[in-house]
């Protein structure tokens, strides 16, 4: 297997974005990348993306951005993985450079979602879930995520207020984003009178949706060692697994076993323990998804991962720094393309270019992208050499 | 187009029909036809009681396309009596506040109207607090 590097980074502003259609936003973020490497052409393009099929009523996404940028006989495809398809789209880039079969890989997520209105688009992301045995009983995404939480809070005796930390840390780092969704910081008060939307999960808890594509382009990492000045950002580990699709069949529903197991496989490829991540760019549609993926990837104990928020360890200058130019809470959750945006933040802090909220001598990242409650979990782990 | 997909598991969706394991005994729902227990092979049939607990709970505020008309509604994950957890809505609960561990029963309900356009009316299991509890 070759050596994978990313070489450029694209995003867009994530919005509602009135104006842009589906595939000016995956142009936006891909054109932008291909500037960000100095490419004009690719071998191939992975599009992340979970719903255009029924919000935009297209499919083929991946020949329909390929056409759209002009990358002409590209070899294109369109994965769909629910909310974790832009780390899947990734993936797949970064294992088809590795292996020697493309030269030259794009990876792109892209969301259009105010195409469609607020209840369909709530019965379209809860596609994610079980339809027969979840979706169908009229469960939304938010539900599922508060039965969770609601069980979590009872086992572990937490009380609501103590998972504000997660999203006042995430609206802090997302002020100084000017791609987030949210620029403003929150305060503790305002997250306690936020109206409950499935208690006990309210607004601030809860991570926007948006339109939104971000994109990235990969290279064999030998490639950029013959010297172009540049860092040389390198994908050290690259993991996925899946748990069941319904949470009612977890033997432990407050677990997630397959982010436990995709970081297990990305530390090792990568050589390294938890403790050498500086940054993780973590899967926070949630507050309760924020503490479950610190405890899966072995930063806090079982049941512990809300006190990382309340004692600070989660800031920029903390122990471990997530959400660091806002996370899913503020920077937005356009979710076929969060995976990426995950990625391009890493590559972000990993270049030193992540300004106020720039973690001091980054040099491991983590990225994971959570598909539905916490049944297909993909893990990153980028490096500058 | 989704009237094929509600009849074909009617049997559940009325009655709570699953599967026990003949290697393992674990009681299956919905049926699945491997123990997700053992991994064996496991097609008998076995009627669960309706009986259970709430494992976890929360109250829909914002309905999914079609599941409007019930607003607000509470929906569970419960625990059945002999063992598997299901996902459902709660009903008949009056006054009375939900809790973690609260008995309840499976009834079948009304879950989801799609109104005039489609025609279909679809029931099934929900669950109410246990009656015997509540004398
Ligand atoms: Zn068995």
């Amino acid at each position: 297997m070759r050596e994978v590097a990313v070489l450029g980074i694209g995003q867009t502003k994530i919005d509602e974005q009135w104006e842009k259609s589906l595939r000016e936003l995956a142009g936006e973020a891909v054109l932008a990348a291909m500037l960000d490497a100095g490419i004009t052409r690719a071998d191939a393009l992975y599009v992340g993306n979970m719903m255009s099929g029924s919000a935009n009523h297209q499919q083929h996404l991946g020949t329909y951005i390929a056409d759209w940028v002009g990358i002409k006989n590209a070899e294109a495809l369109h994965i769909e993985d629910a909310c974790s398809s832009g780390a899947a789209a990734f993936r797949s880039a970064v294992m088809a450079v590795a292996s020697g079969a493309v030269d030259v890989a794009i990876a792109a997520g892209v969301e259009k979602m105010t195409d469609s209105p607020g209840s369909e688009i709530t019965a379209e992301l809860a596609t994610a879930a079980d339809q027969d045995w979840e979706a169908s009983q009229g469960l939304s995404f938010v539900a599922l995520n508060a039965l969770i939480m609601r069980r979590y809070m009872y086992e572990y005796k937490w009380e609501r207020d103590h998972f504000a930390g997660f999203s006042i840390n995430a609206h802090a780092n997302g002020a100084h984003n000017p791609f987030a969704r949210f620029q403003e910081p929150i305060s503790e008060a305002q997250y306690r009178k936020a109206p409950m939307i499935a208690e006990p999960i309210n607004l601030l808890d809860a991570s926007p949706m948006g339109d939104g594509a971000a994109a990235a382009v990969l290279v064999p990492a030998e490639m950029l060692r013959r010297g172009n000045g540049r860092k040389v950002i390198r994908v050290v580990g690259s993991a996925a697994a899946t748990d069941t699709i319904a949470i009612h069949h977890r033997k432990d529903p407050l677990w997630l076993s397959a982010a436990e197991k995709s970081a297990r496989q990305a530390y090792s490829q990568a050589q390294i323990e938890p403790k050498d991540i500086d940054l993780f760019e973590a899967h926070d549609a949630f507050t309760i998804m924020a503490a479950l993926s610190l405890e899966a990837c072995g930063f806090a104990e079982r049941g512990q991962g809300p006190r990382l928020a309340m004692e600070g360890e989660i800031r920029p200058n903390g122990r471990i720094p997530i959400a660091t130019r806002g996370g899913l809470k503020a920077r937005g959750h356009p979710v076929g393309a969060t995976g990426m945006y995950q990625i391009v933040e890493v590559v972000q802090q990993l270049r030193g270019e992540a300004g106020a909220t720039q973690v001091e001598g980054a040099r491991y990242g983590m990225a994971q992208n959570i598909g539905g409650s916490g049944s297909n979990i993909i893990t990153h782990i980028l490096m500058c050499e | 187009m989704e009237n094929p997909r509600h009849w074909r598991i009617r049997k559940q969706r009325y009655a709570l029909v699953g599967e026990v394991c003949p290697h393992c005994e674990a009681k299956i729902f919905p049926p699945r036809d491997v123990c997700p227990n053992c991994g064996g092979e496991a097609k008998t049939q076995f009627n669960f009681s309706g009986k259970g607990t709430v494992f976890s709970f929360t109250v829909m505020n914002d309905a999914p396309a079609g599941y409007e008309k019930n607003l607000p509604y509470a929906v569970a994950l419960v625990k059945l009596e002999e063992g598997p957890i299901v996902t459902a809505q709660l009903t008949d609960l009056g006054d009375q506040p939900v809790q973690i561990g609260m008995p309840v029963e499976m009834v079948t309900r009304r879950i989801r109207d799609d109104g005039d356009e489609k025609g279909i009316i679809v029931y099934g299991y929900k669950f109410r607090p246990a009656m015997s509890s509540a004398q």
